[in-house]
This record gives structure tokens, C-alpha cells and sequence, in this order.
């Protein structure tokens, strides 16, 4: 096997000849636009359309490439390709996202070709990452291993890629849309908060069909989204997203960039939305948008378990510290004798989501070794391998550590969520990733964190909330104020089942005193929290005040 | 052309900054008339200059050599920007090792 060969086992989409040969025809294209933009033959104004649809976007210090990961899905020898770009083209550094994707921020015009080359070698693109088409769908990143799993989303989030690339009629939308798809009662993508949310699900006669929520969203305007349908069978999933799709590019305000998402054209129109996708749905021709079961089994195969052995659950050995990382990082899985594992990108004082060529090629191997080689990406920005013998734990822990990979904080206040921010971002408006290590460095010692328990601290650069601060238990939102930072606190929100958008406390923070509050906040909780209660428990009980009155009263 | 570049009127000296073409690297310009790496010793064109300094940095967009060019109010010294947004343009980003 070479670099670049498939594991056996791993469990991705699947290109054919007609998708490879396409790609190599897109980047000849792309090769050929950005020659002419070099020799001067384009104006920006001209190539910037073409270059935001190959993923390419200028930022503040330099062009980004946002790569697109299906549904978050990533093989081993994918992963071990992107550490090669990060190191030949990059910085050595790539930078994963909230929407399951990978970003380099130190792209050369000159050098897109040849990233975009090298990432097809491994069935990758950029493709949909940029404009008002559907982006990258978004999925349970313990897809295919969870426990409560009822149906395996990976096929239908293959379904919609498929259906969504390079779709005709969606390729012009009156804004992006983003699609999130979960096989779980346990909400894990967010998906009241995304433009399109969808349950799969079963019926009593163990029928696969899906609830399908729209209008939800974050940025400017935070809304949690309608549930349109609480069935849609197999067959008709297709139509009926379609149908959504064709009323939101209808109606969808395209005069007015702020108002141009479809949660604000179902919000203004209520049920009155719903019963129109209904009448599109009705009039569509159903027969050629029907989801064919043989079409389904043949991609479900695509996903047929990987060759699990007949293994008990094992106890875990002794060493402390290993006990530690794995009372955090070890998730349960669905076969006896396996586990799944989140491995944080968030080491104390680190950039969250970064990891490094070297740390991608270590997670590239510890995946072919211990998960079938399929590693997942969270939109928590972590990574996952999904299927681990629990007798290999102890052995990937310690190659975990070895690469700098084994900081035992997931779901602890130190797993923060920050989009790139003002350090990046050409939107941005204030700087997120330092706050992000100012609090994981504030909040460093373990035991102080396992003592707090679950919270969730999420950070956006600017109001259009790319680090999902609108539904954080603690979420803070960098603005600009004459010209520096300041911070702007929200409390209460969830991206769960209990989905909430967070309620805004009160007056912005300095950058020096955004920290100090956040701290502030802690320490209210712990002194008001019942037993067993999280923050967002005891925030809920106790609501706002206590906290307002903690962080703004008179010294 | 960046419409950042209709911006409202200087009320305090600038230079002009933007993202050279064919690598993205943040370039500045100043009164000299070339686009540098770095803003230090640059100099700034008074406010009652800054259409005329945009005019000539203008010319680097359809000469193909940079791109979204725009004014920065700058404090002399130095010259620094008045605005944290271009003095992190200026430093690059303030969080790793790999901004160096």
C-alpha cells in the first residue's frame, strides 16, 4: 500500500472514474483562470467569483483554502495528504473547522493548483466550501459506532452529497445553505441551528424516514429552526429537500445580504413557508426524484461495518494519568470490546482546531493501526477514531502523548470552540483564538476543570458566529469598538436537543477583563450549583441575574 | 477595485495597504510610490493628500500586482496604524509560532 492507497477498511465516500476525471478537468480549468489572473488577463473582480468557488478566499495576511471533508469523514491516507499540504504549502499547520472542514491559512495563488492536484490524488476538493450553493453537510461524528446510533447517517449525508454537488439549480442561492444530518435521539451536529436539520429515524415497522427542521442559524440573526415534517419516508427524501431548496431560492431575499438566509424567509412567513414547500413537494414529478432502495443499499454498503472481532469489554489498566485522558476522551461503542476516541486539538494554551503536519501523519497512522484507518472530524473541532479496541487504548494513548495529542479535556471548559478570528479572518472584528487560550490556560489544572464538569465555552471573532457563541453555555462574541476589541458575553445557550440561543448579560468586556469575567462566571456557578447540576443546569435554575449581579456589581 | 478604497475621508495622515496578487502577503505604500513588505518607513500622505495617494496606489490593482487596496489612518511614528485591525495587519497574527 502507498501513501496514498485507501485503507482496506475505512469507510468513505467513493469516487468513480466520472467523479475523478471531472475533478481533473476542474482543476485544469482552475490552473488555467489563475495563469491568466497571474499574466494580468483577469481583474479581481473578474477571477474572484472563480476563485471563491474553488475554495480559495483572500484573507487578512494571506489567501485560505477551505478543503472540504465530507461529511467529516476522513481516511488515513487523506489525513496523512492534507499534512503534506499543510507542510509543502502551508505552514506546517492546518486549521479544522466548525463545519467538519480543514482551512490553510497561508496559501499561495501560484501554488492552488498544485494543492488542488494533490488533494484529488486522494479523492479530495474545494469545491462548495465558498459561495451560495449547499456547503459541505455536516454529520454525527460517532456515526456508524455510537450506541443510541438508530440509523446511520453517513448514507443519507452521501445521499445529499451527491444529490447537492454541482446541483444545477442550487448553485445560485440567495445565500449559502448548510445542511447537518444526525441518526441519533442525541442531537450532535447542531442541526436546530443549521438551515436544514435532519433526523433519520424509524418508524414501528423499523422503516428509515427523517424529521426535517428549517430556518435555524446562528450570525446576525439567531433562530432556532421550524420542524417542517416529522416524517418524510426514504423514498421522497430527495423531493422533499428539493422541495425546501426551490421555495427558499424563489423567495429568499436576495436583495439584502443580511436578510438572504432562509431562516429569516421562515421566520417571516411561519407555517405559511411550510405549507408551501408542501404544495411544491405535491406538484413535483415524485417518480424521478424517488430514492431508489437499491441505490440506497449499494451506498449503504459503502458503509457496511468494518470487520469488527468477537471481543468482550475490557477493564481499563490502572495507570492514573491514562485513566484519566480515557474518563474524558473514551466514548462507548455499539460492539462490545471497542470504544471510540476523541482526540482534543485543544491543548492548553493552543490554537483550537490546529494540528500540525506531524500530528496529522501521527493520527493518520494511529488510525490505520488501532480504527480500521477512518478518523472523523467534530464540529467541536477535534478529531475522532471511531472504532478502537478497548485492549489497544493504553497502547494509543501513549502514541497519542507522544504527538501532543492526549490532553485529557473534552467536554471540559478548556474544549472550546473559536473560529479563526481577527489573527485570520478578513471579516473578523476582534481577535477569538487568544481568548481561547487565555481561559484554557486560566483553567489549566484538571482537577479545577473536572470539578466544574461539563461546560461549554464558545468563541466568535464577529457576528457572523462562525465559533457558534449563540449556543455555548458561556459564549463570547468579539466586537469592535472605536477601533479595539471588546467582548461581548451571552449565557444559556445550547446547540442540543434542548437547542436555546444564549442570552447577552450585559455591557462588553475589555480583552484584558473578558477572562476575569469568564472566571467570574465560574465561580457564581460553584457557588450556587445543587448537586450534580452543570452550569447550564444551574444557570437555568438560577437564571441571569446572579451572574449579572456578579460581573457588574459596584467593587 | 475594493470599495474599502471609497472610504470616508482622512481626518489623520495614511498609508495604503493591500494583499500582494500572487501570494496574498499584506503589502503597504506609502509616499515613495512602491509597495513595500513592511510599513516601517514608509511615509504617510497627509490627509489633504489621500485621493491623490489613492489614485497612485490604485495603479498596483490594474497593474495586476496587488489587490483591495485601502487607506490606513496611521500615526506617523513609525508609522503606526490608529486601528488594531491593521496593527495586527502589521505584526501578523498574534497567537503562534507559525505567524512568525
Amino acid at each position: 500500500m502507498n501513501a496514498l492507497t485507501p485503507p482496506q477498511y475505512a469507510r468513505t465516500y467513493r469516487y468513480d472514474e466520472i467523479d475523478r476525471e471531472f475533478l481533473q478537468e476542474r482543476i485544469a480549468e482552475f490552473r488555467g483562470q489563475v495563469e491568466r489572473r497571474l499574466a494580468g488577463e483577469l481583474t479581481e473582480d473578474e477571477f474572484k467569483p472563480l476563485r471563491l468557488m474553488n475554495g480559495l478566499y483572500l484573507q487578512l495576511h494571506a489567501y485560505m483554502l477551505r478543503v472540504a471533508i465530507p461529511y467529516g469523514l476522513l481516511n488515513s491516507a487523506q489525513l496523512r495528504q492534507l499534512g503534506k499540504i499543510a507542510r509543502r504549502w502551508d505552514r506546517g499547520f492546518g486549521h479544522f473547522t466548525t463545519r467538519q472542514n480543514i482551512q490553510f491559512n497561508w496559501t499561495k495563488l501560484e501554488d492552488v493548483p498544485a494543492m488542488l492536484e494533490a488533494l484529488a490524488e486522494v479523492d479530495m476538493h474545494a469545491i462548495q466550501t465558498s459561495g451560495n450553493c449547499i456547503r459541505n453537510t455536516t454529520t454525527d461524528e460517532y456515526a456508524g459506532a455510537s450506541p443510541d446510533e438508530v440509523v446511520d447517517p453517513r448514507v443519507y449525508a452521501e445521499i445529499l452529497r451527491q444529490w447537492s454537488t454541482l446541483h444545477p439549480e442550487f448553485t445560485w442561492l440567495p445565500r449559502k445553505f448548510k445542511i447537518a444530518i444526525t441518526g441519533a435521539p442525541h442531537d450532535r451536529v447542531a442541526a436546530q441551528v443549521h438551515d436544514v436539520g435532519v433526523l433519520a429515524k424509524r418508524n414501528e415497522r423499523g422503516e428509515v424516514g427523517f424529521e426535517v427542521h428549517a430556518g435555524g442559524g446562528l450570525g446576525r440573526t439567531p433562530i432556532i429552526a421550524r420542524k417542517l415534517r416529522d416524517w418524510v419516508p426514504e423514498a421522497e427524501f430527495l423531493a422533499y429537500m428539493e422541495a425546501v431548496l426551490r421555495v427558499y431560492n424563489a423567495l429568499g431575499q436576495r436583495d439584502n445580504i443580511y436578510k438572504a438566509r432562509i431562516k429569516i424567509l421562515v421566520r417571516d412567513l411561519g407555517d405559511e413557508f411550510t405549507q408551501m414547500v408542501e404544495r411544491e413537494y405535491e406538484r413535483m414529478p415524485r417518480d424521478k426524484y424517488r430514492l431508489d432502495p437499491e441505490i440506497v443499499a449499494a451506498i449503504a454498503a459503502h458503509f457496511a461495518p468494518p470487520p469488527f472481532a468477537a471481543l468482550d469489554d475490557q477493564p481499563l489498566p490502572e495507570d492514573p494519568e491514562f485513566r484519566q485522558w480515557a474518563e474524558a476522551s473514551v466514548r462507548a461503542h455499539k460492539k462490545p470490546g471497542y470504544a471510540s476516541v476523541t482526540i482534543s486539538l485543544k491543548p492548553i494554551g493552543g490554537i483550537p482546531g490546529d494540528a500540525s503536519a506531524e500530528q496529522m501523519e501521527a493520527v493518520a497512522d494511529l488510525a490505520e493501526r488501532h480504527s480500521f484507518g477512518e478518523i472523523r472530524v467534530t464540529h467541536v473541532q477535534n478529531l475522532v477514531l471511531p472504532h478502537v479496541r478497548q485492549e489497544d487504548l493504553h497502547a494509543l494513548w501513549q502514541g497519542l502523548r507522544a504527538a501532543g495529542l492526549a490532553t485529557p479535556n473534552i467536554g471540559l471548559i478548556s474544549d472550546i470552540i473559536a473560529c479563526p478570528g481577527m489573527d485570520y479572518c478578513a471579516l473578523a472584528t476582534a481577535r477569538s483564538i487568544p481568548i481561547a487560550q487565555r481561559i484554557s490556560e486560566r483553567f489549566a489544572s484538571l482537577d479545577r476543570q473536572h470539578d466544574i464538569g461539563e461546560c461549554f465555552i464558545n468563541i466568535s471573532g464577529c457576528i457572523n458566529a462562525c465559533g457558534h457563541h449563540h449556543v455555548a453555555h458561556i459564549g463570547i462574541l468579539g466586537v469592535d469598538k472605536r477601533g479595539e476589541e471588546v467582548y461581548q458575553i451571552t449565557l444559556g445557550g445550547s446547540a442540543t436537543n434542548d437547542a436555546a440561543i444564549g442570552e447577552l448579560i450585559g455591557p462588553a468586556f475589555s480583552y484584558d477583563a473578558v477572562v476575569d469575567a469568564v472566571e467570574t462566571l465560574i465561580t457564581t456557578y460553584i457557588a450556587h450549583r445543587a448537586a450534580g447540576e452543570r452550569f447550564i443546569d444551574t444557570y437555568r435554575r438560577i437564571g441571569v441575574m446572579p451572574f449579572k449581579d456578579a460581573l457588574y456589581a459596584p467593587a | 477595485m475594493s470599495t474599502k478604497a471609497k472610504a470616508r475621508p482622512a481626518t489623520a495622515p495614511v498609508v495604503f495597504t493591500a494583499n500582494r496578487l500572487r501570494d496574498g502577503r499584506v503589502v503597504w505604500f506609502g509616499a515613495e510610490g512602491t509597495w513595500r513588505d513592511r510599513i516601517d518607513g514608509t511615509t504617510p500622505f497627509a490627509p489633504a493628500a489621500a485621493e491623490e495617494g489613492l489614485a497612485l496606489a490604485q495603479q498596483g490593482e490594474r497593474d495586476q500586482q496587488v489587490v483591495g487596496v485601502y487607506a490606513v489612518e496611521v500615526d506617523p511614528a513609525g508609522p503606526t496604524p490608529l486601528k488594531f485591525r491593521e496593527r495586527l495587519r502589521v505584526q501578523g497574527p498574534s497567537v503562534a509560532a507559525e505567524a512568525a
